[in-house]
């Protein structure tokens, strides 16, 4: 498993060598404060929490995530370097967790480069810090769970635009199926057990539970169950691939 | 153990395609084996099924005792491997790559900093060591490659074209670097270049639509072309049709062919079945008294070989 880590650190080094790290952090944050204050009346507001940040999360990641996971095993296969990596001595849970790992390690750092945020609303008022760090916490599981069905569509494709646009479709379902908009209209036909299962596979549901500032057991669960699942159906993808 | 490396009666198919078709052979330690075929014979497939790549449709390939089927990680684990183009993270410099491959192949601290200082210095890759990878040339991209598979001093070496698209002296280089290792391990490579096969395999594997269509020496394979044992012959321009035609009736001559060269006209006598036909020549050409200005035994041209098998099918 040491191969994981190896695996881990040249892929993280591998978004710094490019501009593509800087380009990154830098649109996140401006997108995050715009959304914030333009869109999200922070001031208006007129209270001290940072529920207007965190609620425009699933929309930048929406847009974000896949522009990051979009290279993880397309460009691989695009520049011929998987024959390489394919035929170094690790096994295939390493090969795809190491680049997991080290996509949501990279989204970590640009989430925790927000603290200015957290700092701005700590100088203008007294929020409840336990919120905003579960709204952390749940913002993160939510870039890993857009970052593990990225990762395995990633793998379907060698062409980087392909992955992008499938990962943002996909992504989109998984988060507008809990939007009130979507579940609305769906309540208005369908019986309500329908509702509620379409409403639990929603990356918004579970997300603003978590923002409300209690990490519930199962949303967690549900979040570690996605990436789990499309990491392992990623891994799958890249053994048929081999097979084909 | 002397057999490194035994292929079992490798195939892989592609949807209706028959990509490799049921190719055994083996090579022994100390052996360089040549894959020679026309693009898209299926060498680069065969090579990518015994480094654990691709996953044969039938069959399977035994490296160092490990079953690539069955243990792909121990396989994968005594092989150096060039892949074809020797593709390597371009945003890399060449020393963070190799530093990767060190630690991915289980060394670390000094050990793996002795390893890549000793890859570097196998194949002269000094000067760029702190480039990235992309903004180097063609050469050193495949030096680094090299680099890569030699790190780890494995037993067994792949290298698919590994002198492909480089210069002559890159060539000569690379050659000189393959056989100095080749007396410790196994090594195949591919070529399309049937120079390469002479200046250092020590047997050459003739592969076409996936099959395997001749195995021997570069000698042996020589010896299959019509122009083995054959004889040039540059004569006066006044004695060059006597003497043709003198020549034509000799015991063990199939066939005399004239020649336009750029020095002149010249004569190819082709022996019947490759038999030594240069004592009778010599013997016809004193008793005529013709002077002949140039005279020589042809050795027969692997790629009078090559063609003949590979559209023979």
């Amino acid at each position: 498993m040491r191969s994981i880590g190896t695996i881990f650190r040249r892929e993280l080094a591998s978004y710094f060598a490019t501009p593509l790290a800087y380009v990154f952090i830098v649109i996140f944050l401006v997108l995050a404060g715009a959304l914030t204050f333009f869109l999200g009346d922070f001031f208006e507001r007129g209270q001290a929490d940072l529920q207007p940040f965190f609620s425009f999360h699933p929309w930048l990641y929406l847009v974000l995530i896949p522009a990051l996971s979009m290279r993880l095993w397309a460009e691989e296969r695009r520049s011929g370097t998987i024959e390489l990596f394919l035929t170094l001595p690790i096994t295939m849970i390493a090969a795809v967790l190491g680049k997991f790992l080290a996509a949501w390690a990279f989204a970590g750092i640009a989430l925790v480069l927000t603290f200015p945020f957290w700092i701005t609303v700590n100088y203008l008022g007294s929020p409840d810090n336990g919120v905003i760090l579960a709204s952390y916490i749940g913002s993160f599981l939510m870039a890993g769970a857009f970052l593990a069905i990225g990762a395995c569509l990633s793998a379907l494709s060698k062409n980087q635009v392909i992955a992008f646009v499938i990962t943002a479709a996909v992504c989109f379902v998984f988060t507008v199926s809990g939007s009130p908009i979507v579940l609305g209209f769906i309540q208005s036909w369908a019986p309500e057990a329908l509702t509620r299962t379409i409403a639990s596979f929603s990356f918004f549901t579970h997300f603003n539970a978590i923002t409300r500032g209690v990490i519930d057991a199962r949303d967690a669960v549900f979040f570690f169950s996605v990436i789990g699942v499309f990491l392992l159906a990623n891994a799958v993808i890249v053994d048929l691939k081999k097979a084909a | 153990m002397s057999d490194m490396i035994e292929v079992k009666r490798l195939a892989k198919h592609f949807g209706p395609i028959v990509a490799v078709d049921d190719v055994s052979f083996t090579v022994r330690r100390g052996e360089v084996l040549g894959f020679l075929g026309p693009n898209g014979a299926g060498k680069s497939t065969t090579m990518k099924m015994i480094t654990g790549f691709l996953a044969p449709s039938s069959g399977t390939a035994i490296v160092c005792g490990a079953d690539v089927t069955r243990d792909p990680i121990a396989v994968k684990r005594r092989i150096g491997y060039l892949p074809e183009g020797a593709p390597a993270y371009p945003d890399m410099t060449s020393a963070g790559f190799l530093d990767f491959i060190a630690h991915i192949r289980g060394f670390s601290g000094a050990e793996a900093r002795r390893r890549v200082a000793l890859a570097v210095e196998r194949v002269d890759l000094g000067d760029v060591l702190y480039q990235p990878i992309e903004t180097l040339s063609k050469g050193f991209k495949r030096r680094v490659g090299l680099a890569q598979a030699l790190l780890h001093d494995p037993d067994v070496l792949i290298m698919d074209e590994p002198t492909d698209g480089l210069d002559p002296n890159q060539k000569h280089q690379v050659r000189r670097l393959i056989a100095e290792m080749s007396a410790d391990k196994a090594i195949i490579i591919s070529t399309h270049l049937l120079e390469e096969v002479d200046a250092v395999c020590s047997r050459a594997m003739i592969i076409a639509h996936g099959k395997l269509l001749a195995d021997g020496t570069p000698g042996a394979l020589e010896a299959r072309s019509r122009y083995h044992n054959a004889v040039r012959l540059v004569l006066a321009p006044a004695d060059q049709g006597p003497a043709a035609a003198a020549i034509r009736l000799l015991p063990g001559v199939d066939e005399v062919e004239s020649l336009a060269e750029a020095e002149g006209d010249a004569l190819m006598i082709i022996p019947l079945h490759g038999s030594s036909i240069i004592g009778s020549v010599g013997d016809l050409l004193r008793n005529n008294r013709w002077e002949p200005t140039a005279i020589s035994v042809e050795r027969g041209r692997l790629d009078d070989v090559f063609r003949q098998i590979t559209t023979a099918h």
